[in-house]
């Protein structure tokens, strides 16, 4: 089937007013009430969709699976917001944002949606300034900018190292308002496990509640899901311990399409791993590139000894030498490969020969220790306390990983997905980023789509449907909740002889092997030939320990677990069905001569929607073509 | 590469560590050995592998609180050798590695304990409190849309930076844990002087410090007798002048309440 994202045709600059005006209708404010809406997740997109929702007067209910909506991983985001100021005077403007993205995205994306995105960016800023947001200021009081990849412009905001935090938090006092106003009611720790629909529409979830086990239906008229990416798929990534595909996953099984799962990034400076029992990965700010040398050994035999006792002609500075023109700034996917490339060949260094140096040493000859302190002072720090190495001293050892997913839900110009009352935000739709989403946009989406486009377009929806047409004792509520029940009695009978980390990790390192870094059809084959077997043996052998009906974290993660197994199937169908390389996804057969990434536009500039046809089946492939007529396509350089 | 650790850089631990199955159910200390941990472990990862040793041995493991493992996202809360996240500078639980202990080393592990924080099961407790109190008036009062530019609300690059040392806070509650009265001072300070700082929080800044102290005191929490236990306990670094602020803050709030200036009780702002 051919997709049609429903995109407003015409001038684009004029399409978002446009649209809101000629196709969104509206929702009076005395009937606004009467109308339902559950939220799942409270990130950047939850959390700013369920404020504005209640602002407006919706009856809202929101859920997270921490503690605290003010948990979300949104908050892990370091570096800031890209917006379309252009306070610097550089020549920034809604244009240059929009086709920094399209291209960023190796033009991937549907191009309206992103014009979206660059337009309504300035009222982010906006937006979070009036909520007390400290952005970082200049003396005269005016907000400060830095650059970023990707863009000859500086517009980005930040506020310190920790600006997702800092816009987080803003989100969060504005759903903790409407909150303790009475509008949006909030569950934390519940998490969702199945997504309702009735008639072919969205019309509640089921969901446990983490403390009591509890196992129980939510009715709404509108269900939005915004619970980020899945990269946990690669086990150790930089996502937070509890970040799943679960709710998109159960989503797509209820027939939302998901798109491009391929489309992954690796972020090339995180801090490697040092040994099996390691949890997570820590990433460090790609800024520190700007003054650190990258090098492994030259020969094999050295990678052993003290950075300092090898000779500064056995060093072999690789990027700088395989691509003279960029240097140690090459692009982050570029970047990454060739790290994994020295270590494949046994020169990598540290635990398992996984690491490349990144040496600040000739920095600081030249411009001192305390301006590298300055720039770096508190990644230098974070580094130090995992590592217990002080990197004025010696080069930091760094290697890539796993930090956001571009594919998700598939949805259209509205934000909704095919299944009508089904919305899907941040990083958990597919819309804005195409195969590859550059630095500070996560942040700019995420509150885009909650603060921005949500309001109106889940309006259109409701307006033309009857406000609690659905009751809590409908069949397919029942019936969700029993099969809920069923699979959790069923992981807990078990009682195998393997752990769910065990299985999680199994899963993960052939992914991360195989679909990682770099892709090629003879490791997609593998890993779809092996995935099967590690679903039955989880199903027989796979050890959860406690009830149900307690708070239980091995209960929690076997579910995710599962989910994460039967999706790494689909991603690595994907992966093996795009026969071309574009942005985070990189088919060894499909590369130019200096390792660039080769599209092919003549035959994959589309998105691929799968729909799920049972579990172990081959699922359907749709195709949505991508126009570009305000962007011309070409080989993405930066050089 | 730690001193302490053995010569094949791995160390055996005893663990002493609080369990409790249930809300209502009697806790108690149970001993566990943590073997073949390494100096890079973080101290979480040192509970991962002691679960596994317990799920394979058919036993319950130890439930506790974290998510992002980077410090960031205020999760992860156990007392640590009589200390909230273990007593190092700037340093969260998940970011605490074990090169800081030693071979043999005997370490006990408890919840956050405060009345304000009733323990869900071992280490895991229930920080509603907290939000409660964001909830009672930790904003500033505007709808989406319809603010001004951003630049239109200058802001000093001195007072954005005092914003901003404030805003660190995590809300992890370490400070409430190590407060002997159980006081969430310097975590209601912190956002009470956030938002006093700036321009945008000034109009409410009288009605925000009432309702915030009211709600402390809603919420089971204690008062400040000034032991400081809280900064030294942050894993932010969030100063105790804070609650200095929150004092005058709600000092002046009191006597614009007392001559009619502002209301006592905050408007609801459902609109």
């Amino acid at each position: 089937m051919i997709l049609d994202g429903k995109a407003p045709t015409g001038k684009i600059q004029d399409s978002w007013d446009k649209h809101k005006i000629d196709s969104l209708k509206l929702v009076n404010p005395a009937n606004k009430r009467k109308y339902k809406v559950l939220v799942v997740g409270t990130g950047l997109a939850g959390a700013s969709a369920a404020a504005s929702l209640g602002e407006l007067g919706y009856q809202v209910e929101a859920f997270c699976y921490q503690d605290s909506p003010r948990r979300a991983h949104s908050i892990a985001a370091q570096g800031g917001i890209n917006a379309a100021k252009a306070y610097p005077n550089d020549g920034d403007s809604v244009y240059r944002l929009f086709y920094d993205t399209i291209k960023g995205g190796d033009f991937r994306a549907r191009e309206a949606d992103v014009w979206r995105l660059a337009q309504v960016s300035n009222n982010i800023i906006d937006q979070c300034v009036a909520q007390g947001v400290p952005f970082a200021r200049d003396y005269a009081g005016y907000l400060d900018n830095r650059s970023f990849g990707g863009a000859q412009v500086s517009r980005t905001f930040f506020a310190r190292g920790q600006t997702g935090q800092q816009l987080l938090l803003g989100a969060y006092s504005a759903l903790s308002r409407q909150i303790g106003a009475g509008t949006v009611k909030m569950f934390a720790r519940t998490e969702m496990l199945d997504l309702v629909v009735v008639d072919g529409e969205a019309k509640g979830i089921t969901v446990r509640d983490l403390v009591t086990g509890e196992v129980r239906s939510h009715v709404g008229d509108a269900v939005v899901l915004a619970t980020g990416g899945y990269v946990n798929v690669f086990y150790l990534s930089t996502n937070a311990m509890g970040c799943s595909v679960s709710a998109i996953w159960k989503a797509h099984k209820k027939g939302a399409y998901l798109a491009n799962p391929c489309y992954t990034q690796i972020h090339p400076t995180c801090i490697p791993q040092t040994g099996d029992y390691q949890s997570k990965l820590t990433l460090m700010s790609e800024s520190l590139r700007n003054d650190g040398r990258i090098w492994v050994p030259k020969k094999k035999e050295d990678c052993g000894k003290a950075p300092s006792e090898i000779p500064e002609d056995d060093r072999d500075y690789y990027l700088e030498r395989k691509y003279p023109s960029f240097g140690n700034l090459a692009p982050r996917d570029i970047a990454s490969r060739a790290a994994k490339e020295q270590c494949d060949e046994g020169r990598g260094v540290g635990p398992g020969g996984r690491g490349v140096y990144l040496d600040f040493s000739a920095s600081i000859a030249r411009l001192g220790e305390g301006t590298i302190r300055e720039r770096y002072g508190n990644l230098f720090e974070m580094y130090e306390r995992i590592t217990d190495e002080n990197a004025y001293q010696r080069p930091m050892r760094i290697y890539p990983a796993p930090h956001y997913s571009m594919g998700g839900l598939w949805v259209d110009y509205n934000l909704q997905s095919n299944i009508p009352g089904l919305f899907v935000l941040g990083e958990a739709n597919f819309s804005v980023h195409g195969a590859n989403r550059l630095g500070a946009s996560a942040l700019m989406q995420g509150l885009a789509d909650g603060y921005f486009v949500i309001p109106f377009t889940i309006a259109n929806y409701l307006a033309q449907t009857k406000p609690g047409k659905v009751k809590a004792d409908h069949p397919e509520m029942l019936k969700s909740i029993a099969e809920v029940k069923a699979e959790r009695d069923r992981m807990l009978s078990i009682n195998g002889k393997k752990t769910v980390t065990e299985f999680m990790r199994e899963v993960g390192v052939l992914m991360w092997n195989n679909v990682g870094m770099a892709r090629s059809e003879q490791s997609l084959n593998e890993t779809l030939q092996k995935i099967p077997a590690i679903r039955e043996e989880f199903w027989k052998n796979v050890k959860v320990t406690g009830s149900g009906d307690e708070l239980n974290q091995q209960l929690e993660n076997a579910g995710r677990t599962s989910d994460f197994i039967d999706f790494a199937e689909l991603l690595s169908r994907d992966a093996l069905h795009r026969q071309e390389s574009c942005g985070g996804h990189f088919r060894v057969e499909h590369q130019y001569p200096d390792g660039e990434a080769k599209r092919d536009d003549a035959n994959f500039a589309y998105s691929a929607a799968w729909e799920f046809k049972g579990t172990g089946k081959a699922p359907e492939l749709h195709q949505e073509p991508l126009k570009f007529e305000n962007v011309h396509l070409a080989v993405r350089s930066y050089k | 590469m730690s001193a302490h650790a053995t010569e094949h850089g791995t160390m055996n631990l005893k663990l002493i560590v609080w369990r409790q199955s249930a809300p209502d159910k009697a806790g108690r200390f149970e001993t566990y050995e943590a073997k073949g941990i390494t100096p890079h472990h973080s101290f979480l990862e040192m509970l991962d592998v002691v679960n596994e040793d317990l799920i394979k041995a058919g036993q319950d493991p130890i439930a506790f609180d974290h998510d992002c493992r980077e410090g960031i996202c205020g999760m992860c809360s156990a007392v640590v050798n009589g200390v909230p996240h273990g007593g190092h500078e700037r340093t969260t639980l998940c970011q605490l590695h074990m090169r800081k202990f030693k071979d043999g080393d005997a370490i006990y592990i408890e919840p956050w304990r405060a009345r304000a924080f009733p323990i869900l099961r071992d280490l895991v407790v229930d920080r509603g409190s907290l939000d409660k109190l964001i909830q009672a008036a930790g904003y500033v009062s505007c709808h989406t849309g319809g603010v001004p530019d951003g630049n239109a609300i200058l802001v000093g690059k001195p007072e954005a930076d005092y914003a901003m040392d404030a805003a660190e806070c995590i809300g992890c509650g370490a400070c409430v844990a190590a407060c002997p009265n159980g006081a969430a001072m310097l975590f209601a300070g912190a956002k009470v002087s956030q938002l006093a700082e700036l321009p945008q929080g000034q109009v409410e800044a009288p009605q925000r410090v009432a309702a915030m102290v009211r709600a402390m005191a809603d919420q089971g929490f204690g008062n400040c007798s000034n032991h400081y236990e809280c900064e030294g306990a942050c894993p932010k670094g969030i100063k105790v002048k804070f609650i200095a602020r929150l004092n005058r803050e709600f000092t002046k709030a009191l006597f614009l309440e007392k001559i009619g200036a502002i209301s006592t009780v905050k408007a609801a702002s459902a609109d």
